[in-house]
């Protein structure tokens, strides 16, 4: 298959894609990488009928087509794995899967040949799901197996998948990257759309670079690696993966001693957890996700109550505490739901940076908030820490998720924190706004910030920390004090119970 | 006394009589609900059936030409919700709203235009659809009474509460009608027209409010008399959500108001203030939404029943008729 000249312009004038064309050969398995809006998204949305070209055309086998919807891309063999998945939680992976393209008798679904048919289909592709389990029950590893199937159910030839490692732990990267392979060797195509880049070189027959809109690159695994790959994306060089360890660890700034809490469930999330992170280290917290991490920041940062166990900030005992006094202790927090938590998306900049101090003398004058402080306040964040906006006053919604992201870290990095949580801080943004947050975590910790890192991004927390644990079913399960000896596997084995083959829980 | 008289046959045949309506507009609104189309005109698609129904039969003295405009009266009002929200993206309340209160003044100033009265279309006569006579059959206990010889529109209801529960449950119209309320973006992405679908759900929903407003005026009494339907719609609506929207429960949900509805009229007969029994069906609609809610917080923070993407479920407003 064949894009040719393939241009989108969006009716608000931004040209998403310029005059794209390449070709994806059969049987392989194609990597198109780029930064979040380098228009990789766009492409593949034209590819799959949810967007038509503004000008260019889609070729099979030199045949010139038209896909003017999802389900013409169906007809034509396409399938899409989505990055948010596409699954009705209260029907069964059989239905999901069958959804639209049920079997049918007499205007009746009929299920019990669904079932054989999805059985069959994964047995085939040595893809394990439950058919009768409910979508909403099952890993999310299960899901995209189920996704990946629900294309495959379809006839699809060419698959199209995005993003798709984002949610997996390490084994079930290793298993989906087996399956890729065989599909490319049964002849079918697989398009992979990542900003992993050891993924992409690992898993890659052939490698397209986009950046801006334009095609930048052309290349395979063989003849290139991960800094060259970066450069090109980016379109300068770039280091991300280099650890920078911190000096000499200072106090411990904050304890927690044998906390447990709920979920929103009301069942134990953390379980007696005792953590400590000292005055200018990064300590990474990983886990399989669901296992309590989340919780557990939201217990330290005063969004939930515990059940159990003490916080200590510099030895003053926070566990009560509201939100505003651990804040006014120096205790930042950058929320892991960034549009739901970390901002006010219809709100301005400026509100949104001045939401923990409009109390302060920074920004108030008379004992009124005063528009010209405000304003200069903002407008310095703003190009400290870079963010990219018109001015200071458009809704924090009109910016990327990088820039979203930016201003987070703005806010709560401003003021020297003397502790910050920092929960999934680069999920999905793009490589240059990754390395800038990780060189002010970095530059943090350094001053004597003690950092708390969460991440899902096993790469990311290995660059990052100075010492990292691993939580399991609410528990601390291991801890690497050395992490330069530690590898993603060694801390996959134990995210999923180093006796455990099967799902995690 | 009292215990006598709701335990008559008599009593239990004026529960499925009252319910009609209730049943009948309650299964529409499921099935709009389940499309992801919150749907609040039942109130207005039953009142514009029942007048329609009540002209059309009057005036061509066949009440099965009544039915099918009551059903088509209905149907109009689903397609204007239709139409407005799904094309124009309005705010499906708002519509509902503006809706109901549009056919609570079209019909009463259609029938002053028509018949020069404003309260109804009495001067056309009487005009029913049948009930079905119970025949040889009427003798037997119980069944003679209480299920045999009712309004033809309530075997319908009954009929369709079947139809649904076996829709949803096993058609692939219904499977894909539940998959678009839940996810309709997986829903268009495994290649299923979402629109087109909420398009059918409204029309089948207005259709059978229309048919439930069909019974009030060419089955509960003779006539269409200015907002008669007194916020059944309404009520419906509640069972909707007090039954979780699965028919079963909604089924059940409709029955139960239509007892407490009984109950009211039958104790008007008593001596009980009439203004306080006329409250009984609204208070027992109250109380039945407040039980609902409570269970659904406690069964959410027990984690068993939370579902996933399910929708807030809307809480009907005031009757604004």
């Amino acid at each position: 298959m064949r894009f040719e000249r393939i241009r989108k312009e969006y009716p608000n004038g931004v040209v998403a894609c310029e005059s794209i064309s390449f070709e994806i050969q059969p049987g392989t398995v194609h990597a198109i990488i780029g930064e979040n809006g380098a228009g990789k998204s766009t492409l593949m949305k034209v590819l799959y009928g949810m967007e038509q070209p503004s000008s260019g055309q889609i070729l099979f086998d030199g045949q010139a087509v038209t896909i003017p919807s999802p389900q013409s891309a169906i007809d034509h063999g396409i399938g899409m794995v989505h990055q948010a998945f596409m699954t009705v939680g209260t029907f069964t992976i059989t239905q999901n899967i069958t959804l639209g393209a049920e079997p049918q008798r007499r205007g009746f679904v009929d299920s019990r040949r669904a079932v054989a048919e999805v059985d069959e289909l994964a047995r085939r592709f040595q893809l394990d799901i439950d058919p009768l389990a409910r979508a909403q029950d099952v890993s999310v590893g299960m899901l995209q197996r189920a996704e990946i199937l629900k294309a495959l159910y379809r006839g699809a030839r060419i698959l199209i998948l995005d993003e798709p490692t984002a949610v997996l732990t390490p084994q079930e990267t290793i298993e989906l990257f087996r399956a890729l392979r065989g599909f490319a060797a049964s002849g079918r195509t697989v398009i992979f759309i990542s900003h992993k880049l050891r993924e992409v070189l690992e898993i890659a027959d052939e490698i397209t670079v986009m950046r801006g809109g334009h095609l930048v690159g052309q290349t395979t695994p063989e003849a290139t690696d991960e800094v060259a790959l970066a450069g090109l994306m980016v379109g300068r060089s770039i280091a991300i993966a280099d650890r920078h360890p911190a000096a000499a660890a200072g106090e411990v700034a904050l304890e927690v001693a044998g906390l447990s809490c709920l979920n929103d469930l009301e069942r134990p999330a953390c379980t007696e957890v005792d953590l400590e992170v000292r005055a200018g280290e990064i300590v990474g917290i990983v886990g399989v996700e669901g296992n309590g991490q989340t919780e557990l920041v939201e217990v330290i940062a005063g969004l939930r109550a515990p059940t159990g166990g003490e916080i200590h900030l510099h030895g003053d005992v926070i566990t009560q505490a509201s939100v505003r006094s651990r804040r006014a202790a120096g205790l930042h927090h950058i929320p892991e739901d960034r549009m739901k938590n970390g901002v006010a998306l219809p709100e301005s900049i400026e509100d949104n940076l001045i939401v923990d101090r409009y109390t302060g003398s920074t920004v108030r004058r008379h004992g009124l908030l005063s528009p010209k402080r405000i304003g200069r306040f903002a407008e310095e964040l703003i190009s400290r820490f870079g963010v990219r906006a018109a001015d200071s006053k458009v809704p924090a919604g009109s910016l990327s998720g990088g820039n979203i992201q930016k201003l987070i870290v703005a806010r709560e990095l401003g003021d020297q924190p003397l502790v910050l949580l920092a929960s999934q801080p680069t999920r999905g943004v793009d490589i240059g706004a990754m390395e800038f947050i990780y060189a002010e975590l970095r530059e943090a910790r350094d001053a004597g910030c003690a950092v708390l890192l969460v991440s899902a991004d096993l790469g990311e927390a290995l660059t990052l920390s100075d010492r990292i644990a691993v939580i399991r079913n609410g528990r601390v399960v291991a801890r690497f004090d050395d992490v330069a000896a530690v590898t993603e596997e060694d801390l996959g084995r134990h995210m999923l119970g180093a006796a455990e083959s099967k799902e995690p829980a | 006394m009292i215990w006598d008289a709701l335990f008559s046959t008599l009593f239990l045949a004026a529960v499925l009589r009252v319910a009609t309506p209730l049943l009948l507009a309650a299964m529409g609104g499921l099935i709009s609900e389940t499309a992801g189309v919150p749907n609040i005109t039942l109130e207005g698609s039953m009142l514009s059936g029942a007048c329609a129904g009540a002209l059309v039969g009057g005036f061509t003295g066949n009440p099965w030409l009544g039915l099918i405009a009551a059903i088509v009266g209905g149907a109009i009002i689903g397609i204007l919700l239709g139409v407005l929200h799904l094309e124009f993206g309005a705010d499906p309340i708002i519509v509902g709203i503006g809706l109901n209160l549009l056919v609570a003044g079209f019909t009463t100033f259609i029938v002053f235009s028509l018949l020069g009265d404003k309260s109804g279309t009495s001067s056309l006569g009487r005009n029913l659809l049948p009930t079905i006579e119970p025949g040889p059959l009427a003798g037997i206990p119980f069944l003679g009474d209480v299920l045999l010889g009712q309004h033809i529109l309530t075997y319908v209801a009954f009929l369709v509460w079947a139809a649904v529960a076996l829709l949803l449950a096993r058609a692939t119209f219904g499977v894909h009608l539940r998959a678009i309320g839940q996810n309709p973006l997986a829903a268009a992405t495994a290649g299923i027209s979402v629109k087109r679908l909420q398009y059918a759900a409204v029309i089948i929903c207005g259709s059978l409010a229309g048919t439930a407003g069909a019974f009030l005026s060419m089955g509960y009494v003779s006539s269409f008399i200015r907002d008669m339907t007194a916020g059944r719609g309404f009520i419906a609506l509640a069972a909707i959500f007090l039954g979780g929207m699965r028919p079963l429960g909604v089924g059940f949900a409709a029955l139960a108001f239509g007892f407490f509805e009984a109950l009211s009229i039958r104790l008007g007969n008593l001596d009980v203030p009439s203004q306080l029994v006329q409250t009984i069906p609204y208070i027992a609609t109250l109380i039945g939404l407040g039980l609902f809610a409570w269970r659904e917080t406690t069964r959410r923070r027990r984690g068993s029943g939370a579902t996933g993407q399910r929708r807030r479920p809307v809480t009907p407003g005031a009757d604004p008729a």
